[in-house]
Parts: structure tokens; C-alpha cells; sequence
């Protein structure tokens, strides 16, 4: 049944993802929007030293996308940018079936979601935002 | 006479198809299909297919017999002067887009043309990219707090430079019915030309076309029951023919020589290459089979319907309702927030229970801002929805509230 997608930690992360805001210093902002729905992030990203020091963001969507941009923003600082596409090829190949855990545990929240195609957009958008970001920040620096 | 709902549901093969529970409540996208149109999209494909226009075998006679009689029957349907009248279409976006196209000579630098917010994406972006071709300006008339045109505007949004006036007859999220009259009345004043969106319209029951004031009226074949890829586009005769050809190609010609081309009389001229052949054909079924429905007993259970989604959604803390609350004023297409939930998340769970609603924009963005909204949840009725599916809709709302809010 595809309510449960909103099992406990889903909808705890989601929580979390209202009280992370947006960073006083960013170094990239973008927006992505989800045309399918007219959801929108804005995310600041903040690289030190080639890794990532800090993100936020302000997410205006479904429990998914939050829950998604809660777990994105908890893991990120600290790690290098191939760590981050890492976890967002990891977490596509979990939206698309495949066995295996992903390097971020947590993403495995996101299981159920695998049989409903037309969400899986909506958990993606955080981590596509911050592949912008990155892509940004790096033709900033070269 | 009160409808026979399950009479009317034996006539859609989906409800004996899909197993329960299924509460279709997703019609403003698209109907369910009626057996009469599968019927008539059958036939033609497996044991009547022939180009149309073309051939002199049988089979491409009856292909053709066959087009023209649909393009007939949705002409009677719509209550227009004659079939002549009628272009088919693949759907109303290509209609809307047809009419952006060949009324563009209509339309010069400094004029203005006139939509509204309370539009259809495909009623907006036309027009907005004819503005930027002419260099017209693009005006648009507000909305009222519950989700109607807000008609205060008129005077002021028509002027002696407006030249297309172009409106929804049903509002896809909000249900709410325009009323033409004095839109219509206004644009003759200044001799603007009235192109009107009937996507949501033309479900709930035939129409007297030239009596609306307006003078182009755009509709989709699948919001009528019949199959996905057709629709028309119905353009005042005396309009009609003085307007530009639109694509160029086959079957709108009556000669091609290298140098020039003598155009096809309407509405051939606007139907270059081979049309949806099949679903137009379902559409003509379909417009033949609702004319015969009772269309009184139809409306009145619409309402009663509308009536009972509407105040169980004012029992559910948290709802809030987008839209006109006036049954005469409106269809049952209801669009509602939960408060603190995200409309898709509300749709999900609803799915869980089997019921069929859709969650978004609704291709309305510049509704939704005027909310100070991203997205609701909409819920849209058909003649064959019964109590049965607002009550599941109404228990599945429980449920999203006591879990998500």
C-alpha cells in the first residue's frame, strides 16, 4: 500500500527539514524546481578546502523532497564532492530497484518509494540541486 | 427522473475492469472512455482502417463517410451552425495554439490581448508567445478570493486595442462556470474576437455553441469520454472563413503547383496530414451517445454530489476549499488544501484507498501564486461518480490528517 511510503522516519526527517534554514554565507546558491508538481529548493552550498562545510536550504514540497533535503544537509559537511554523487547515484540505483546499500545508510528510508515512479523526481531534487551547486561552484573556481 | 448511476457505469468498461476499490475522481484530467467511443476506435483501427480524403475502395469510403459523420455529430453536439464549422484537432491545446496561429495577423504592435489567471497553462502560453511575435501586450483579469473571474476588471482589461479576448468557460481547478455574456458583449464593443477554452465544459452535457457570444470554443475528445488524441476547435462560420490556413500540407489543398497553392474551403484548410482518424471517430460516439443522456437528472446529481464533497470537506479540520460555494455557478471540480500536508503526500495516501485524485499546479501557476499556493489537491467529478466515491475520499482525508497533520 503506497501509504507506506510515510513510515516514521520519513515523515521525522521531513520534520527536521523544517527547522534547517537557509546559510548566512553561501558560496553557490541555486534553485531547482520539480515541474511535475511546482516544487521548489533553494540551497546554499559552502565549500572549504575542496570539501563541503556546510548546506542549506529552504524547501517548499512533499514529504519526500523534504525528507530527502533533511538527510542531504545532516550528511553533507564534512564530506568531499565525489562522496555527495556518490550518495546520489547510490540513491538513484535504490529508486531504480537495485540491491546494495547505499554509502549513507539513511537513504534506505527512501525504499518504499521504488514502486511509485511518478515520486521519485520528488526525492531526487535535493541531490540534483546540490550536483548544481557543485557544478557551480567548481566554474567558479577554475 | 432520477439518473440510474449504475445504469450509466455498465457503460464504461473501466468499472468493470479495474478491480475495487476504484474511485475515479480525476475526470478534469481526463474521463474515463465510454464503450460507445472504445467501440467506435476499435472498429475503425482492426477492421475499418483507410486514410480519410483519399481513397475510392470501400474501405477508404466508409473511412471518410465515417469522419465526416463524426465531424457532424460533435457539430451537433456543440450546437454549431454546421459541420463546416467544425476543425478537428488533436486536442485543445493544439485548438488554442491554432487560434493563437491564425489570428495573428489580427494582432499588431501596442495592442493588447486579454486572458486571465484564473487559465489553463495552454490558454496562457499562446497567447503570450503571439504577444512576443506582435509585440502586443498580454493583460489578465484577476480572480476573486473563491476562484472566480473577477469581472470588475472587464471594462478596464477591454479596450479599444484589445484584439482576442481569451477566457475558460470551467476553471480546472476551481469548478467555477464564466459567465460569457458580458465578456462577450464587452469584446463586440470593441470589436475583439472571444476565443474561449471549453476543455471542462463540454463533460457536462451539450451546448448551444452560438448563443455563447463567443466566437472560437476549443474542446478536447478524452474530457468527453471519448479517446485521448482528438479534439475541435469551433469557429464562428462567418470568422472562419476569412481566416489564414495554419500548417501547410496534405488535405488542406485544392491545387499545389511549385510556385503557389490554392487552400482547401474550411475547415479543410486547418487540417493538414492525416488526422487522429480513430480517436475522432471515438469522440463523434461519444458526442452521440452523451446527447441522448438526460442531461437534467445528470446536472442534479452533479450537484448533489458536488454538494456532499463540499461539506464534507468543511467537517475536516485543516480544509480549505478553493473555489465557488454557489452550485449554480460552478461544476464539480474542487480543488482543497489540507493544512501543514503537501498535496501530494494527500494524494498518495488517498491512492492507498483506491481513490483517484490528482495533486499539483493543475497547469495553473499563475492560480496558484494568486492563492499563495504551490500545489492542491483536486478532486473532479463525472456523471457515473456515486456517493460511494466522495465518502472514500472523505475517509481516506481522515486518514492523511490523522497521520501527516
Amino acid at each position: 500500500m503506497t501509504s507506506d511510503l510515510y513510515h516514521r522516519r520519513i515523515i521525522e526527517a521531513a520534520k527536521r527539514a523544517r527547522e534547517q534554514g537557509r546559510l548566512a554565507a553561501a558560496e553557490v546558491t541555486v534553485t531547482r524546481d520539480n515541474p511535475l508538481c511546482g516544487d521548489r529548493i533553494t540551497l546554499d552550498l559552502r565549500l572549504e578546502d575542496g570539501r563541503i562545510a556546510a548546506l542549506g536550504h529552504r524547501t517548499r514540497g512533499c514529504l519526500l523532497t523534504e525528507a530527502a533535503a533533511a538527510i542531504l544537509t545532516e550528511r553533507a559537511p564534512g564530506t568531499s564532492p565525489e562522496t555527495l554523487r556518490r550518495a546520489h547515484r547510490d540513491l538513484r540505483r535504490l529508486l531504480a530497484g537495485e540491491e546494495g546499500d547505499p554509502v549513507w545508510p539513511e537513504l534506505a528510508v527512501f525504499r518504499p518509494v521504488v514502486e511509485v515512479k511518478s515520486r521519485h523526481e520528488c526525492v531526487l531534487l535535493p541531490f540534483e540541486a546540490v550536483e548544481e551547486a557543485l557544478a557551480a561552484a567548481s566554474g567558479e573556481a577554475s | 427522473m432520477s439518473l440510474d448511476v449504475a445504469a450509466l457505469r455498465r457503460s464504461f468498461p473501466i468499472f468493470s475492469r479495474q478491480p475495487p476499490p476504484f474511485h475515479y475522481l480525476d475526470n478534469a484530467a481526463t474521463g474515463q472512455i465510454c464503450a460507445a467511443a472504445a467501440e467506435a476506435l476499435t472498429a475503425y483501427e482492426t477492421a475499418g482502417r483507410a486514410n480519410v480524403k483519399r481513397g475510392v475502395y470501400r474501405l477508404a469510403d466508409r473511412a471518410t463517410s465515417a469522419f465526416a459523420e463524426a465531424r457532424a455529430r460533435i457539430a451537433r453536439y456543440l450546437g454549431a451552425a454546421g459541420p463546416e464549422e467544425v476543425i478537428l484537432t488533436s486536442g485543445t491545446t493544439f485548438g488554442l495554439n491554432l487560434a493563437a496561429h491564425v489570428l495573428e495577423e489580427r494582432v499588431r504592435a501596442g495592442d493588447t490581448i486579454l486572458i486571465s489567471r484564473l487559465e489553463h497553462h495552454s490558454n496562457i502560453v499562446p497567447w503570450q508567445m503571439l504577444a512576443k511575435r506582435r509585440g502586443a501586450r498580454l493583460r489578465a483579469l484577476d480572480v476573486t478570493a473563491d476562484g472566480r473571474l473577477d469581472l470588475a476588471g472587464l471594462d478596464a482589461g477591454i479596450d479599444r486595442r484589445t484584439r482576442i479576448v481569451a477566457l475558460t468557460h470551467c476553471s480546472n481547478v476551481t469548478g467555477a462556470v464564466t459567465d460569457l455574456a458580458p465578456i462577450a458583449a464587452r469584446a463586440r464593443e470593441v470589436g475583439a474576437v472571444l476565443v474561449v477554452d471549453g476543455a471542462q465544459r463540454v463533460p457536462h452535457g451539450p451546448l448551444e455553441v452560438t448563443t455563447l457570444g463567443c466566437d472560437l470554443y476549443a474542446l478536447s475528445g478524452h474530457k468527453m469520454f471519448g479517446a485521448t488524441g482528438a479534439g475541435a476547435l469551433w469557429v464562428r462560420g462567418e470568422l472562419l472563413a476569412e481566416l489564414p490556413p495554419f500548417l501547410g500540407g496534405g488535405e488542406m489543398i485544392t491545387r499545389v503547383t511549385i510556385e503557389e497553392t490554392a487552400y482547401a474551403p474550411p475547415p479543410h484548410r486547418f487540417e493538414a496530414g492525416t488526422p487522429p482518424i480513430g480517436p475522432a471517430l471515438a469522440m463523434g460516439a461519444a458526442a452521440a451517445w452523451l446527447a441522448e443522456l438526460d442531461w437534467r437528472a445528470i446536472a442534479a446529481h452533479e450537484k448533489t454530489l458536488t454538494a456532499r464533497l463540499l461539506e464534507g470537506l468543511d467537517r475536516l479540520p485543516g480544509v480549505r476549499i478553493h473555489g465557488p460555494r454557489d452550485l449554480e455557478a460552478r461544476y464539480g471540480v474542487v480543488a482543497f488544501e489540507v493544512e501543514g500536508v503537501h498535496a501530494h503526500d494527500v494524494c498518495q495516501i488517498l491512492d492507498g484507498f483506491g481513490v483517484c485524485t490528482r495533486g499539483g499546479h493543475h497547469c495553473a501557476q499563475p492560480l496558484m501564486e494568486a492563492f499563495g499556493t504551490v500545489a492542491t489537491v483536486r478532486a473532479s467529478l463525472a456523471p457515473y461518480n456515486e456517493e460511494a466515491d466522495i465518502d472514500a475520499l472523505l475517509e481516506g482525508l481522515e486518514r492523511v490528517i490523522r497521520i501527516l497533520r
